[in-house]
């Protein structure tokens, strides 16, 4: 049975000081060999664990031929998006978790070589081949993962897509939230200028619902519109001492570092740069911040997760580089109270252990506090990770248009949602979850209005 | 792109900008602010818009030199661009079927209050305002209030300009001898709007605050811009910027907003010593 190829890291001395990107990706070689571990299954398991279905032993075939440019066709026929999804799917638990090399030893390395493609392709400069427009006009609303990819499908489907961004750069949780050293904001700008080539128009500060409603948008003409708002607003645990300065939601924290390149030695913007930091949460952007904050200079850097480590939704490869850059996971422990000093700077983080009882609604085993366990970390940051609700804009300002309890924007299995020739997906539907979903949900969106607008 | 067509200078630390923006100029409501960067690599600094106009497509601001964004901004011409602009954000102010208000304005802050008097004089509101400035030379907006209110009052904490006091010691004046008024709203420095609304609360007039707190992207993500109002945390940039003043906690706020003051001053510092050079 061969062995994964690993790909090669920058070792965790050198970068945990450093923004530059951490996974170095497959050379030529190493992508032929990892690429000739693949089986060509007939009945193509890993494509099942897609959510955008890429048909994988296709374009790895293709890698095995050195055909490169022919594997990026394959993968572009399926993902807008593939540099980006190389780098941040959660492979082992979607396609490689189906490969039929996993069940008696490693799964193939398909994340890797998908990068391998992409770059490949991206370092060539092969350009976008120019479709035929028709004379329909689609909006869509957030330049995030889901819109992008929704943008891509209908862009090579001839529709003249406008995509409306809030902030002032593209990219949307690509930018402002994945940070440099897993995904270089040079691949989002390419993915972006990609799609650009493809003849889609992209208008940044533009904040719809405010500086034009949706049903301004319709009485522009646009045919068909997209919301991919995401799920930009932060939870936070509602406990004691959360406002106090020194404490962050992961959101603010991100953006200061990634978008607003806090990182960099002139930037304009503040951020703290705390040598005792404390993470709350255990899903990826838990698992970011925590190797930002060190990147910054933090002495000292905790995950403070309420589950095990089984339960952890973070990447599984992030959680072993920030373990071997020596990030500290407290697992079964949830924080009580943060306190402060009289300056109303944050101190110290109040924190209970847990252990797990029986399973709850989403089947993972719940976690109740152990008796007497109560103790403190001593930190001067605190940084909250614990997800993001939808951002209530879009349903304020729209008519018709029906949500959740909790605020996720509501669709039917086409993804359209209350309003006619109003669609939605991503994160502003389901709540907080990853790059793919969001992306599968857009192409979900984009097949549907091109259904309906070329009846 | 956001080409800058006005400038005038209010004081000599307050400047007053028109800026072209037609479809923010479209749907802008009193209350509500903008964000900008002045370049590439910019800060995001949020301002509130002071005026507005249909016709010409622009929005005005007013600001006070206080950092290094703010300076940087100061410097451009008419000609010049800003990078970024972004706007209207946040909900504007409820004025439906107010017609009896006190405005109370402090520095910079009288800018803000401005369009509301405007607004609420234009919907035949009684309006009374009381601005407050630390001396004469820093007054600002006199003869554009005394346009859209009923009676104006100004004062000074050095006395150089028409009364000597604090806005609170007017505000009292007035409310000892009638409290019938709808709402009190004011602007202004934190500390200031603290003492108006506990002194309202003593007279049990309904008193709104606009707040301006740290914020990047205004539109509800990042959660910088929390406060505790009413034992709960809203953010300013979704929820506000207007809020009840007798349930917001001042003193939280005033803390928060001190969060990055080393920072702060160090970049005002830097730029300056830039400007300096530039001159020499």
């Amino acid at each position: 049975m061969s062995k994964r190829l690993p790909m090669s890291l920058v070792d965790a001395k050198t970068r945990k000081h450093s923004f530059t990107e951490v996974a170095l990706g497959y050379t030529e070689e190493e992508a032929l060999a990892e690429a000739n571990r693949c089986l060509n299954c007939k009945n193509k398991p890993c494509v099942s664990g897609c959510p955008v279905r890429i048909d994988i032993p296709a374009f790895i075939a293709k890698i095995k031929a050195k055909d490169y440019e022919g594997a990026y066709q394959i993968i572009d026929h399926s993902s807008s998006l593939p540099a980006i999804c190389g780098r941040v799917c959660p492979q082992e638990t979607q396609c490689e978790k189906f490969c039929i090399q996993g069940i008696k030893g490693d799964a193939v390395a398909i994340g890797n070589l998908e990068r391998f493609v992409a770059d490949y392709h991206y370092q060539h400069q092969h350009k976008t081949i120019k479709t035929k427009h028709n004379n329909k006009k689609v909006a869509i609303i957030g330049s995030g993962p889901s819109g992008l990819t929704c943008a891509g499908d209908l862009a090579k489907a001839g529709f003249k897509v406008t995509i409306f961004e809030a902030l002032h750069i593209a990219g949307g949780v690509l930018v402002y939230g994945i940070p440099e050293f897993r995904l270089p904001k040079k691949i989002v700008e390419m993915e972006i200028n990609n799609l650009t080539d493809l003849g889609v128009t992209i208008e940044t500060n533009m904040i719809i619902g405010r500086i034009k409603t949706i049903d301004d948008l319709i009485s522009e003409g646009y045919q068909a519109i997209y919301v991919g708002t995401g799920a930009g607003l932060p939870n936070f645990m509602k406990i004691k001492g959360e406002n106090l300065n020194g404490v962050y939601a992961a959101n603010e924290f991100l953006t200061r570092v990634n978008l607003m390149k806090a990182y960099q030695k002139d930037s304009q913007t503040p951020i703290a740069h705390g040598k005792k930091v404390a993470v709350v949460g255990g899903g990826n952007v838990a698992v970011d911040a925590a190797r930002c904050a060190l990147r910054l200079g933090a002495e000292e850097v905790s995950i403070i997760y309420r589950r095990s480590r089984n339960e952890l939704p973070a990447r599984n490869e992030e959680v072993i580089h920030a373990e071997d850059e020596g990030i500290k996971f407290h697992f079964l422990t949830n924080p009580i109270e943060i306190l402060g000093n009289d300056d109303f700077i944050v101190t110290q983080l109040k924190c209970v252990e847990m252990e797990l009882g029986e399973p709850d609604e989403s089947g993972r085993r719940r976690p109740v506090v152990k008796a007497g366990s109560e103790f403190l970390l001593d930190v001067d940051t605190v940084i909250i990770a614990i997800g993001t609700s939808p951002n209530p804009l879009i349903k304020m300002t729209t008519d018709q248009l029906a949500t959740s309890s909790w605020g996720g924007i509501i669709v039917n299995e086409d993804g359209l949602t209350t309003k006619p020739m109003v669609y939605a997906g991503g994160d502003a539907v389901t709540g907080s979850a990853t790059v793919i979903k969001a992306m599968q949900a857009g192409k979900l969106a984009a097949k549907s209005i091109i259904a309906e607008l070329n009846k | 792109m956001f080409d800058i067509i006005k400038k005038e200078e209010l004081n000599t630390t307050v400047i007053k900008m028109d800026i072209k923006a037609p479809l923010i100029a479209n749907k802008a409501k009193p209350g509500q602010f903008i964000i900008l960067r002045v370049n590439k690599d910019g800060e995001r600094i949020p301002l509130t818009i002071a005026d507005h106009d249909l016709i010409n497509g622009t929005i005005t601001i007013i600001f006070q030199v206080v950092g290094a964004t703010t300076l940087l901004l100061s410097k451009l011409r008419v000609g010049d661009q800003l990078s970024d602009l972004v706007g209207p954000l946040g909900n504007p102010s409820q004025l439906d079927n107010l017609k009896r208000v006190i405005i109370v304005g402090g520095g910079v802050g009288s800018a803000i209050a401005y369009p509301l008097a405007k607004a609420l004089h234009e919907q035949g509101c009684e309006v009374t305002v009381i601005l407050g400035f630390r001396n004469k030379e820093l007054v600002i907006l006199e003869d554009s209030f005394k346009q859209v209110c009923d009676n104006l009052a100004i004062m000074t904490d050095d006395g150089s300009y028409q009364e000597k006091g604090l806005v609170t010691n007017k505000l009292a004046e007035i409310l000892d001898i009638d409290t019938k008024y709808d709402e009190v709203i004011t602007i202004g420095p934190l500390i200031m709007m603290k003492y108006v609304a506990l002194l309202t609360k003593k007279y049990q007039v309904k008193t709104i605050v606009s707040m301006n707190p740290i914020m990047i992207d205004g539109t509800g993500m990042c959660g910088g811009c929390r406060l505790r109002v009413n034992e709960q945390t809203v953010f300013a940039c979704v929820d506000g910027p207007d809020f009840d003043g007798h349930q917001v906690d001042f003193d939280e706020a005033i803390k928060r907003s001190k969060m990055y003051s080393d920072f702060e001053h160090h970049q005002y510092d830097d730029t300056c010593n830039l400007f300096s050079k530039e001159v020499e």
